[in-house]
């Protein structure tokens, strides 16, 4: 079995040992144990029923779990041995496990994480990789993170909003180790979107299919970053555009526009342009002024300015730029790319190397240098 | 085993041989420098001796505690500051010299006109724990 079919599974079984009376931390618990044990076993030694099998490894895990718990206090407690007879409740138990992961009351990096665990299906030793800590901090991090959601019924309404941000937090952010947290970002979504009609839902699954096309062009040899407008379009993945952008249109469609559609918008319209010279910069203006009205975001605003460069010329962008923080990160990356635009290369070369200094990681780093190496090289030469 | 420090400094170490803001080498040059400093990375995880690697910003602060009930002291960054480490690199080696060998070939990037910067790097051992056969 796929590791990924493996980990959807999770917040089923979770699902059916808090049916069952579990409390969600000791059920969480065992699930994950049970989940070590499948990865580790299911390669030589498959199950024919495989929820079956989760489901009875961690339920047995959980009991276990219950009665060391109860022998450490020293009392006698009666354990429900077995599960509750009757008709199980028909209750979309994956939505609700995904307001309690991302619930407003946790840290972004708790749920992050708690969301990666329960409703990933993850393993710690994977989160932990993935966010270059040591399996032990991310194993406190996570028990910290359901210490503290311990009061909150699962039957209380989530925050819909809190969870978009939490997804896009884990697609958003850069990534290493063996599991792809992009992708696993893509899938939760996806699985999200099936359980819940929001039209904000679709639009952020819509802004990561859209943004994940790009992802073969984004990068050249050595990890070196490709700005996208010297990306090679043919490397775009035609099917997630597609996928995306029928995703956003139905969304749109709905007409309640949010700030994840706006930004599907976006990246739909780049997806367009076959060209970096055919982008229709114009209705990019208009869907920042829309993201700007919206969110007042200073990124989005740093972004228009860009924009603005683009359908209006240099100066245009110079003077929209003028109007945003400038103690914002990319600000001085911005307007190095405007001063470039404009023909000023000597301040451009200037403001790329101050950029450089700026940058929040190498990759970005490296590439602005590079620019102002190129822009000071033309310069010369 | 032993573990080193391999420290890159943004100011304070002793100026390079070939010293060149990076920003006006060639940028087929910047590639190179990329791409050597990842293959002794790589290098070095394939012989088991990488332990950690980390770039550092240049801007910071300096903080410290203010006395009961009052928000810590926030200063600087201080421009005359001297010494200002750029990133790292931690090796498990089995000596000093191996530390030193290493340090060596990281300090032979290559930088401006392709030639190695001969940046100087701070090789610093780490503290270990006391050994459990001392007689």
């Amino acid at each position: 079995m796929e590791e990924s079919r493996l980990r959807a599974l999770i917040p089923e079984v979770i699902g059916v040992l808090v049916r069952r009376g579990a409390d969600f931390a000791s059920a969480e618990d065992a699930v994950q144990e049970a989940l070590v044990k499948a990865i580790e076993t299911w390669p030589a030694d498959p199950p024919r029923d495989a929820k079956g099998w989760l489901v009875t490894v961690s339920w047995r895990r959980y009991l276990d779990l219950r009665r060391s718990e109860h022998a450490r206090h020293g009392r006698e407690v009666a354990v429900d041995l077995e599960p509750p007879q009757g008709p199980v409740p028909e209750v979309d138990d994956t939505l609700r496990l995904y307001f309690l992961c991302a619930h407003p009351s946790l840290p972004p990096g708790s749920a992050v994480a708690l969301t990666l665990r329960a409703v990933g299906g993850l393993t710690t030793r994977q989160i932990a990789e993935a966010h270059l800590v040591p399996e032990s901090t991310m194993g406190q991090r996570i028990s910290r993170a359901k210490r503290r959601i311990a009061e909150v019924s699962l039957d209380q309404p989530g925050d819909l909003a809190t969870v978009l941000r939490v997804l896009y937090l884990i697609y958003n952010e850069g990534h290493s180790g063996e599991v792809d947290l992009a992708t696993e970002a893509i899938r939760v979504t996806r699985q999200l979107a099936a359980a819940v009609d929001d039209p904000e839902v679709a639009g952020l699954l819509a802004l990561m299919l859209l943004h994940h096309a790009r992802r073969a062009a984004r990068t050249g040899p050595a990890g070196r970053l490709v700005p996208l407008a010297e990306q090679d379009r043919s490397r775009w993945d035609t099917a997630l555009i597609a996928e995306g952008v029928q995703v956003l249109q139905a969304a749109l469609a709905r007409d309640r526009l949010g700030e994840y559609q706006a930004q599907a918008a976006i990246a739909a319209l780049h997806a367009d342009a076959r060209r970096f010279e055919e982008t229709d910069w114009v209705q990019i203006v208009e869907w920042y002024d829309e993201l700007v009205a919206r969110t007042g975001s200073a990124v989005a605003r740093l972004n228009r300015a860009v924009a603005v460069g683009e359908a209006d010329g240099a100066p245009a962008g110079l003077a929209a730029l003028a109007e945003v923080d400038p103690g914002l990160p990319r600000h001085t990356a911005a307007s190095a790319y405007l001063h470039e635009k404009a023909g000023r290369l000597a301040d451009a070369a200037d403001l790329y190397a101050a950029a450089a200094r700026a940058a929040s990681n190498p990759a970005e780093r490296d590439h602005l240098i590079r620019r102002a190496a190129r822009l000071r090289q033309a310069a010369s030469g | 085993m032993a573990k080193y420090l391999l420290l890159k400094h943004y100011r304070g170490a002793p100026a390079p041989v070939n010293d060149v803001p990076m920003d006006r080498w060639a940028p087929e040059e910047i590639d190179a420098h990329v791409a050597y400093m990842q293959d002794f990375a790589t290098k070095l995880e394939e012989s088991g001796e990488y332990v950690d690697g980390q770039a550092l910003a240049p801007d910071g602060a300096f903080v410290r505690y203010d006395g009961e009930g009052r928000p810590p002291v926030v200063d600087g960054p201080f421009a005359e500051t001297k010494d200002l480490v750029a990133g790292w690199m931690v090796i498990d080696v089995d000596s000093w010299e191996r530390a030193v060998e290493l340090a060596g070939e990281l300090s032979a990037a290559p930088g401006a006109g392709g030639k190695p910067i001969h940046e100087w790097l701070e090789v610093r051992p780490f503290l270990g724990a006391p050994p459990t056969v001392t007689d």
